[in-house]
């Protein structure tokens, strides 16, 4: 029995999600493959906003996964680390934006 | 801890495995490695199984296009992914002797390319003589690999770009990345500034310009435990970041897979990256790069004339199976008729787009 919720072998394991419901494991990783493509965006540029989401999602084998893939590409760590703060700007703004909320409550509460 | 670690890799790799006695200057206890655990419990395959799902197995020669020349393991620089453990502090240097077994081969093998490596092959006291007497047999395509740093190490390879010219050599060069940081981790400190400064010398007699019948090629090692991407995106990459912060100019971009031996591995051991490595590897196994492996079309020789599949054979002291085993005896047919042998190493041939020492090969 794993004594952690997460093992970092089991990155290399994700095909396996096929093995008990292959045709939504399948379509699932055709899909993916399909959107990591060079398209409109680079293949490059989808790596970096990958990275980027990772980190906003909390996910340790994504975070895994695209910093091998960037640094495959040749990314840099200089490019990685503003792709990772873009996304924590955006989480952040997130959680403030709310702020108006609580103001707006605030005010129609107070007299 | 990782990083302590890396630290003392760092540390060591001033001097080969060879002068540190490291177990893995040992070629048997590399290979028990790549024969090991991993393989041995089924839990990934064998690359001669994994070759023989397509009828690949066993791996022959086809018609010998390249013969691929190591003229010595002595080297100025001591990179930390050198599959050849080369360095400053080994002695093992072709002799002219055993050179002029090689022109003799070279005079009368149908081969197109001759590829001189080391090593820095520079700092082979008779390298000159054999580039101006090679050059003589009217060989297509012939390649000095060159570390660039060299042509700055001493006033007396200043001239190696005029040199170079003269001989119509075609230039293949190291650069692990576009930016300093990189570059210096793998190769040792200074080592970008002075490739740039050698590219550019390269570049002002006529080296990799545009239109220029002087070939420049730059060869792309990962700089870590993981594979090269695509070697044309990288390229791109790499042409647009040298123009434009340095106005460098080179042909083809050839990326290479850093191979599970020698330093490499013992980086990948120490790192903890060694399974994942070999992982990512066999992951990558691409059937249709097994056509068009180097070991199929290229003979190794080394130092001392002992032939071998490749350079990384020779490497691992896996001489050709084959009668004639050494350049003093060199046959064509006989030689042709081998099997080539392979290792779980060989994955790295095969993974991706494959890997030679001419770049991708599917």
């Amino acid at each position: 029995m794993a004594k952690s919720y997460y093992d970092p072998a089991d990155l290399r394991k994700f095909g396996k999600i096929t093995e008990w419901s292959e045709e939504l494991g399948n379509k699932f990783f055709d899909y993916y493959g399909k959107v990591f493509e060079e398209g409109a965006l680079s293949a490059r540029e989808k790596s970096l906003i990958a990275l980027a989401v990772s980190h906003v999602v909390k996910c340790p084998y994504c975070i895994d996964a695209y910093t091998k893939d960037g640094l495959q590409r040749g990314i840099t760590k200089e490019e990685m680390m503003e792709a990772v703060h873009a996304g924590a700007a955006i989480e952040s703004g997130a959680t403030l934006v709310h702020g108006l909320q609580m103001m707006n409550k605030y005010d129609k509460l107070s007299m | 801890m990782t990083q302590s670690i890396l630290t003392d890799i760092k540390k060591a790799a001033k001097k080969s495995l060879k002068a540190r006695e490291d177990a893995l200057a040992n070629t048997q206890k590399q290979l028990e490695i790549l024969n090991g655990d991993l393989f041995v419990d089924g839990e990934l395959p064998y690359f001669k199984d994994k070759i023989a799902e397509t009828g690949q197995f066993p791996l022959k020669p086809k018609k010998l296009e390249i013969l691929q020349i190591n003229v010595g393991y002595m080297c100025n620089q001591v990179c930390g992914h050198c599959h050849v453990d080369a360095g400053p502090d080994r002695k093992e240097i072709m002799t002219r002797e055993t050179m002029e077994q090689c022109l003799e081969v070279i005079r009368n093998t149908g081969a197109h390319t001759l590829d001189l490596t080391g090593g820095a092959p520079e700092m082979n006291p008779d390298f000159r003589w054999f580039v101006e007497e090679a050059s003589k047999a009217g060989i297509q395509d012939f390649i000095v690999r060159s570390n660039l740093t060299i042509i700055l190490a001493n006033k007396k390879y200043h001239d190696l770009p005029e040199f170079f010219k003269k001989h119509n050599v075609h230039v293949v060069s190291s650069m692990p990345h576009y930016t300093r940081g990189k570059t210096d981790k793998q190769r040792g400190d200074g080592v970008f500034d002075k490739s740039i400064k050698a590219l550019q010398m390269l570049n002002k007699v006529g080296y990799g310009m545009p239109d220029s019948n002087l070939r420049l090629d730059l060869v792309y090692n990962p700089s870590g435990a993981f594979l090269p991407a695509d070697q044309a995106a990288m390229e791109h990459d790499f042409k647009k970041a040298l123009k434009e912060d340095f106005d460098i100019d080179f042909h083809n971009l050839f990326a290479i897979t850093n191979l599970p031996i020698s330093r490499f591995l013992d980086y990948l051991i120490a790192s903890d990256n060694y399974e994942d490595y070999m992982y990512s590897l066999v992951e990558a196994y691409n059937p249709a790069a097994v056509e068009n492996v180097m070991c199929t079309n290229t003979i190794s020789v080394s130092w001392d004339g002992w032939l071998y599949d490749c350079d990384f054979n020779q490497m691992l002291d896996l001489k050709v199976a084959s009668k004639v085993k050494h350049i003093k005896d060199y046959n064509d047919d006989v030689l042709n008729d081998r099997d080539i042998i392979i290792s779980q190493h060989c994955y790295g041939c095969t993974a991706g787009a494959g890997s030679s020492c001419q770049g991708s090969v599917a």
